[in-house]
């Protein structure tokens, strides 16, 4: 119990004191995650949009396939993209493995299909009547499809900050196509696996800490938001 | 602006037992109001009129000009002269003032000049000091009242009102009726309502379409209508609804010949 303690007071005197490296490896994370999510977000949208707004052979299937990819594990994407970014793969010749830029690739890849599977999922759960009044008023099937994902903002907004979580927690993929280099590539989650490995706890707890608390502030947020829009 | 509406045999068929077949020729002017028992098609018939629907066979006529019915929802330049205030007050979860600008921005119409006839027509509907609350807040006769207002606003050449009062109470329901009867009074735009209650049907309409199985059985003047009905269809429809009125409120027990 006091290894558990001292290992927290040892973290927290670790984030007061403003280390460089915490903060380096947070912004880090931050950037590489964040840059991730606004990427992932658009793609997840417009693929929401385009089932919502066209019915096509194996849409379905579509529907499943994305609904499969929810649950891809994050080692299996890094294996890929590392195959595909490495030397001899197809797109070796950009050298982007062991850069932020491959983790930010793997992130895009994991996040996509939760915010899109979760954003259709709200769209299609939306009430019919809506689109039906969106298109009595003049809308265009294009206009009353953007008012449903309108209307349904804040089931979106959850999707979003989902995928965010599920790639600012993983550890995985982003080891095999970032290579946790120190000062390049180390993000939190690699870092506190590393440290925890070398028994360094410390640094290992502070990360944790700071991770908790970014999920915590992001979510918050939108709560916040949503009572805040629920008075208007 | 839109003079004249004409389906030319329109069919539908949803499935093996119900099937919309039917022709009519609406001008501006006068509040035609289409009565029929449950599933008789009636909102069916609005909703292929505004172009919400597409039809298996036949043609709209919007003033002269015939639109394409294979998909319907193209036709946006028409469109967006009809208006059709659904049964169900459908209301975006945004404040009541955006919910009631919805259309007008929709025709790329300008805030500084959408902002007062929203306002208007808020004021109109009762709703005026509620333009910042949230939709979600506001009552069932609220909503209808928010829903017609969102339409009005637009001032379309076509408004079609499908059940503007169902399930809403006197109070509710006396207010739109009060609007629906000034806007026919001052304007000379086509109107078509659908409504089960007879003595709405009577007190504002001036031609009846009486619908019966997917077919339009009877266009008359309201007062011959009520007066006496020419089939048989009507003469039993009118029983039945007599029937069950006295039944619930009473309202409308009177036989009506």
């Amino acid at each position: 119990m006091d290894f558990l303690i001292n290992s927290i007071i040892k973290a927290l005197k670790l984030i007061i004191s403003i280390d460089p490296e915490v903060i380096g490896i947070v912004t880090l994370s931050l950037k590489v995650s964040g840059l991730a999510i606004i990427v992932a977000t658009a793609i997840g949208l417009a693929i929401t949009l385009l089932l919502d707004l066209r019915d096509f052979i194996g849409k379905s299937f579509t529907v499943t396939l994305i609904n499969t990819f929810m649950g891809l594990p994050p080692v299996v994407a890094g294996l890929v993209i590392y195959l595909i970014l490495s030397r001899s793969g197809p797109f070796g010749f950009l050298h982007l493995l062991y850069t932020p830029a491959a983790m930010v690739i793997v992130q895009v890849i994991l996040a996509v299909p939760i915010i899109t599977g979760l954003s259709y999922a709200a769209v299609v759960s939306a009430d019919p009547s809506l689109r039906f009044a969106a298109l009595t008023l003049g809308a265009t099937p294009l206009q009353a499809s953007l008012k449903i994902i309108r209307n349904s903002r804040y089931a979106i907004l959850a999707s979003v900050l989902a995928g965010l979580g599920r790639v600012m927690a993983e550890v995985g993929a982003v080891l095999i196509v970032g290579g946790n280099i120190a000062g390049y590539t180390r993000v939190m989650t690699t870092a506190i696996a590393l440290e925890a490995d070398k028994g360094d706890f410390e640094l290992a707890v502070a990360l944790g800490i700071i991770l908790l608390a970014i999920s915590f502030t992001l979510n918050g947020a939108l709560f916040w938001l949503q009572k805040k829009d629920e008075k208007k | 602006m839109i003079e004249r509406l004409q389906a030319l045999k329109i069919k539908k068929q949803y499935n093996s037992r119900f099937a919309l077949s039917c022709s009519i020729d609406i001008k501006n002017g006068p509040l035609y109001t289409i009565v029929g028992p449950n599933g008789s098609g009636k909102s069916t018939l609005l909703r292929i009129l505004s172009l919400i629907e597409p039809v298996d066979s036949g043609k709209v006529i919007y003033h002269h000009n015939g639109v394409s019915m294979s998909n319907p929802h193209d036709n946006t330049e028409i469109r967006r002269k009809v208006v059709l205030v659904p049964s169900r007050a459908a209301l975006f979860n945004e404040t009541v003032f955006n919910n009631a600008a919805y259309g007008l921005r929709l025709r790329g119409i300008g805030r500084d000049i959408y902002k007062d006839r929203v306002m208007e027509a808020l004021n109109e509907v009762g709703l005026a000091e509620k333009e910042n609350i949230n939709t979600r807040e506001l009552s069932s006769g609220e909503a209808q009242r928010l829903a017609l207002a969102r339409s009005l606003v637009i001032d379309p050449d076509i408004l079609m009102l499908d059940e503007p009062t169902a399930s809403l109470d006197p109070d509710n329901t006396a207010i739109i009726e009060k609007i629906i009867k000034d806007k026919k009074e001052v304007s000379q735009k086509i109107m078509i309502m659908v409504t089960h209650k007879l003595y709405q049907a009577k007190s504002l309409s001036d031609i009846i379409i009486f619908m019966y199985k997917g077919e339009i059985i009877e266009v008359t003047a309201s007062g011959a209508f009520f007066e006496k009905p020419s089939t048989d269809l009507a003469k039993k429809f009118f029983n039945e609804q007599g029937e069950m009125h006295c039944s619930g409120s009473c309202r409308t027990s009177t036989r009506y010949w």
